[in-house]
């Protein structure tokens, strides 16, 4: 247990990150280090895009399966890492 | 339209001429040839006046009969009807097509005298004629007139009416009693006025009785049936399929009770471990991502860049740093050895300890991804700076690590904890100096994991792992030669030569070389534990890496602290190549892509790369690779198939750099010929130059 809270804060102590949240099987979020709002909303959207993501690559090749998500826009990067259960997402600004 | 018959009455005959006046005027033919007989000559006489619009036809066609048939056809019935035949199943034509056409339908209220209904009405007259009869002998006569009508229309109504009336009158007499009741009956009503008085009865008073249940629970349910659900729905069934052979075949009580309890547990554990355990699998792949956007540019020149400036530079190369990895808790702490993953190439093995015989401390052993230069994959940690390590290339989760203290331990890393799984101890014969280096062999007879490790103590030892126990056998004790002495009480006395390198050969199983402090080389047999096959006066100083290269089964090379390396045949006493470094050369490696290629190390933290194809005699790649100039580099080791190497210094820092294309340049191809690649070439390639220099050397 402490291994995985440790790597969670390394990963927020990373350079350029911005936040990291854990979100649940049902968009719900456990853990996060923004404000509720900001949260909330991330939680919500990145869900159906992860899920609608999944479904996709599952289509295509049952064997599959959805590694993680990236989406880089003009101000930062959303990366999302699916689990059996959760949902990790971290936002960061890639240092240019 | 004009009526036909001949007997018409004077007073109409002026309508009809004016009819036929009218008939003129109409349009139709017919009306002018429809002429009645009486106004023949009226006609004729007249002078035909003919209204503009109306049809000129000639003579001919007037006198044109046209024959009318009169039909009893029904114009209006169809002509033709089809009816579906269920039997047949087909439509089938209905010959018989009804005609009848009704226009005006009564129902009349005449019933026949002998029907139930005639016979009926006709006694109730009858008795009704009766009761008047006796009617009028009791009531007044008043009453005839009013009798007599019934009674005449009774008369007229029905043909006998003596013998009955003669009946009814008996009848009334008798029923005397009856008389107020009969009149009631016998009076007709009247069909043009009459009404009917009724009276309703108590109607019992309706009640709906109704009866209501719970309705049962509903719920929504709502899914998706998609090709991967399906999918992961036979995946699970058949999972659930292949549990159940499994205990079929492992069928004994005791099992099944075990079995349940280690189940129990496992689900009590899963209900008890906290729920953020569960997300370490996505932290981890996040984390490397994160890391790699930080380092992104340095992950593309690990892929993609290719040093351009070699073109220019003629034969030289240049070594590209890339990633740098450090260790907060190994920071004090030199790199003592570096290992790559055999099996997961961008994994590496970094051992920690101290090389300053005054300050020994503890040893770490770290396991670093290069998808994530910034934290270690793997930490373990021990009391005793760790020397050597080697991984097992068929089990790449089997660590062997040798300790300052001489102890050997091997680590398992599919196991989580800190500690080795298996340990050897003053009992079980650790080394009594430190272990300086140690190497996987292939498993012996029985299966058991085998590995060799030898020491400054003087003995090499095969330790083998049987029953999760560390068996340690001695394979050799080095001897310095010519150096017993007699002491007095006749006891020889063997100077312990110091163990500080060794490699096995390739292919050879049984021959090894180890390379000792005093500087000499020796190549030993497993088999022969008392004499050495070979000796070789290698260095001045101590040897501190021996290398069998990796296609030429013949040579080897050595590296020494008195700033030399040096390249050996092993059928030939004298080494073949000689290089000097300027500088102590702490490690030496052979590139896994040529037999040829070379790279040396020095604790002046210079990096030295040689191609003997192409350069004899200097390197093609002289660069300090350290941060600071006071940093000794210790070792270095090339990746298997990516072209970067790994250089570990005193400080606890690992450098991985990238090869440029100078530095791995592959024969040239000549046009026409094809480019051979393959161990025989590289073979080739060696003998060539060795065959050179031996010409050279026969001719001196």
């Amino acid at each position: 247990m402490a291994e995985v809270e440790e790597t969670l804060k390394r990963i927020q102590s990373h350079k350029g990150v911005i936040g990291t949240m854990v979100v649940n099987a049902e968009g719900i979020p456990i853990r996060t280090t923004l404000d509720n709002s900001t949260t909330v909303q991330y939680a919500g959207l990145l869900h159906q895009l992860t899920m609608k993501t999944k479904s996709t690559v599952r289509d295509i090749d049952p064997q599959n399966d959805l590694t993680f998500l990236r989406i880089r826009s003009k101000k930062h990067e959303i990366m999302v890492a699916p689990d059996k259960e959760y949902l990790l997402i971290v936002i960061q600004n890639p240092c240019e | 339209m004009l009526p036909a018959s001949a007997k018409i009455p004077l007073k109409q005959l002026h309508r009809q001429s004016i009819c036929i006046v009218r008939g003129n005027r109409k349009k139709d033919e017919e009306s002018g040839t429809d002429v009645v007989e009486g106004t023949d000559e009226w006609n004729h006489s007249k002078a035909a006046v003919r209204p503009p619009d109306q049809l000129e036809l000639t003579d001919a066609e007037l006198k044109e009969e046209f024959t009318r048939i009169l039909t009893a056809n029904n114009p209006h019935a169809p002509q033709n009807i089809v009816r579906y035949n269920f039997k047949e199943g087909t439509y089938k034509l209905i010959g018989f097509v009804d005609q009848l056409a009704v226009h005006y339908t009564q129902a009349g209220n005449l019933i026949p005298k002998d029907s139930d209904e005639g016979r009926r009405q006709h006694y109730r007259a009858e008795l009704a004629a009766g009761s008047q009869e006796s009617a009028k002998l009791i009531i007044s006569e008043e009453n005839l007139e009013e009798d007599e009508e019934p009674k005449e229309l009774e008369a007229e109504a029905g043909s006998q009416t003596d013998v009955p009336a003669a009946g009814a009158v008996e009848k009334v007499t008798e029923e005397e009693m009856m008389t107020p009741k009969q009149p009631k009956e016998l009076k007709l009503t009247n069909q043009f006025n009459f009404s009917d008085r009724a009276s309703q009865t108590l109607n019992n008073p309706l009640r709906d009785r109704e009866c209501q249940m719970e309705p049962p629970p509903r719920t929504n349910f709502s899914a998706t049936a998609n090709q991967w659900e399906i999918y992961d729905a036979y995946i699970e069934e058949l999972k659930k399929q292949e549990k159940t052979k499994e205990k079929e075949k492992t069928k004994t009580p005791v099992a099944k009770k075990a079995g349940k309890m280690a189940t129990r547990k496992l689900t009590s554990m899963e209900s008890q471990s906290d729920d953020i355990t569960k997300v370490s699998q996505a932290a981890k792949i996040v984390e490397r991502m994160v890391n790699q956007n930080t380092y992104d540019d340095v992950a593309q020149d690990f892929k993609y860049y290719e040093e351009a400036a070699d073109e220019f530079r003629d034969q030289e190369g240049t070594l590209l740093p890339l990633w740098k990895f450090q260790n907060d808790k190994a920071k004090r702490l030199a790199v003592t050895a570096l290992c790559w993953n055999p099996k997961y190439r961008d994994l590496f093995a970094v051992g920690h300890g101290s090389y300053d015989f005054m300050k020994q401390s503890r040893g770490m052993l770290l396991l670093y991804s290069m998808k994530n230069p910034s934290f270690p994959e793997y930490i373990f940690s021990s009391e005793s700076g760790i020397m050597c390590l080697d991984i097992h290339v068929d089990h790449p989760y089997l660590v062997v690590v040798g300790h300052y203290d001489g102890n050997v331990a091997i680590y398992n890393l599919k196991k989580p904890h800190s500690q080795p799984s298996f340990r050897s101890s003053a009992k079980s014969g650790k080394h009594t100096d430190p272990v300086w280096q140690v190497k996987w062999q292939k498993d012996d007879m029985d299966q058991n994991l085998n590995f060799f490790s030898v020491s400054s103590d003087g003995r090499i030892v095969s330790w083998t792992l049987v029953k999760s126990e560390l068996v340690h056998t001695d394979v050799i004790k080095l001897k310095v030669e010519g150096s017993t002495t007699e002491v007095s009480e006749g006891l020889q006395l063997h100077t312990v030569g110091c163990g500080t390198a060794f490699d096995f050969h390739k292919e050879i199983d049984y021959m090894f070389l180890v390379g000792t402090e005093e500087g000499k080389i020796y190549k030993c047999s497993k088999s022969y534990s008392s004499q050495f096959l070979d000796t070789y006066d290698a260095h001045n100083m101590a040897v501190d890496a021996v290398s069998w290269n990796p296609y030429h089964t013949k040579v080897f090379m050595s590296c020494s602290s008195d700033w030399t390396v040096k390249i050996w045949d092993h059928t030939i006493k004298t080494p073949m190549f000689i290089y000097d470094l300027n500088s102590a050369v702490s490690d030496v490696a052979w590139a896994p892509y040529s037999s040829t290629v070379f790279a040396a190390v020095t604790t002046d933290g210079k990096a030295h790369v040689f191609d003997l194809v192409i350069n004899k005699y200097e390197a093609i790649c002289k660069q300090p690779v350290v941060a600071k100039k006071k940093n000794k580099i210790t070792h270095v080791q090339f990746n298997p198939i990516h072209p970067i190497i790994i250089v570990g210094d005193d400080r606890g820092h690992i450098t991985c750099l990238k090869l440029s294309p100078n530095l791995r340049k592959m024969p040239k191809e000549k046009k026409g010929q094809e480019v051979q690649k393959g161990p025989a070439v590289e073979i080739a390639k060696l003998d060539k130059l060795l065959n050179l220099v031996r010409e050279v050397k026969t001719k001196t």
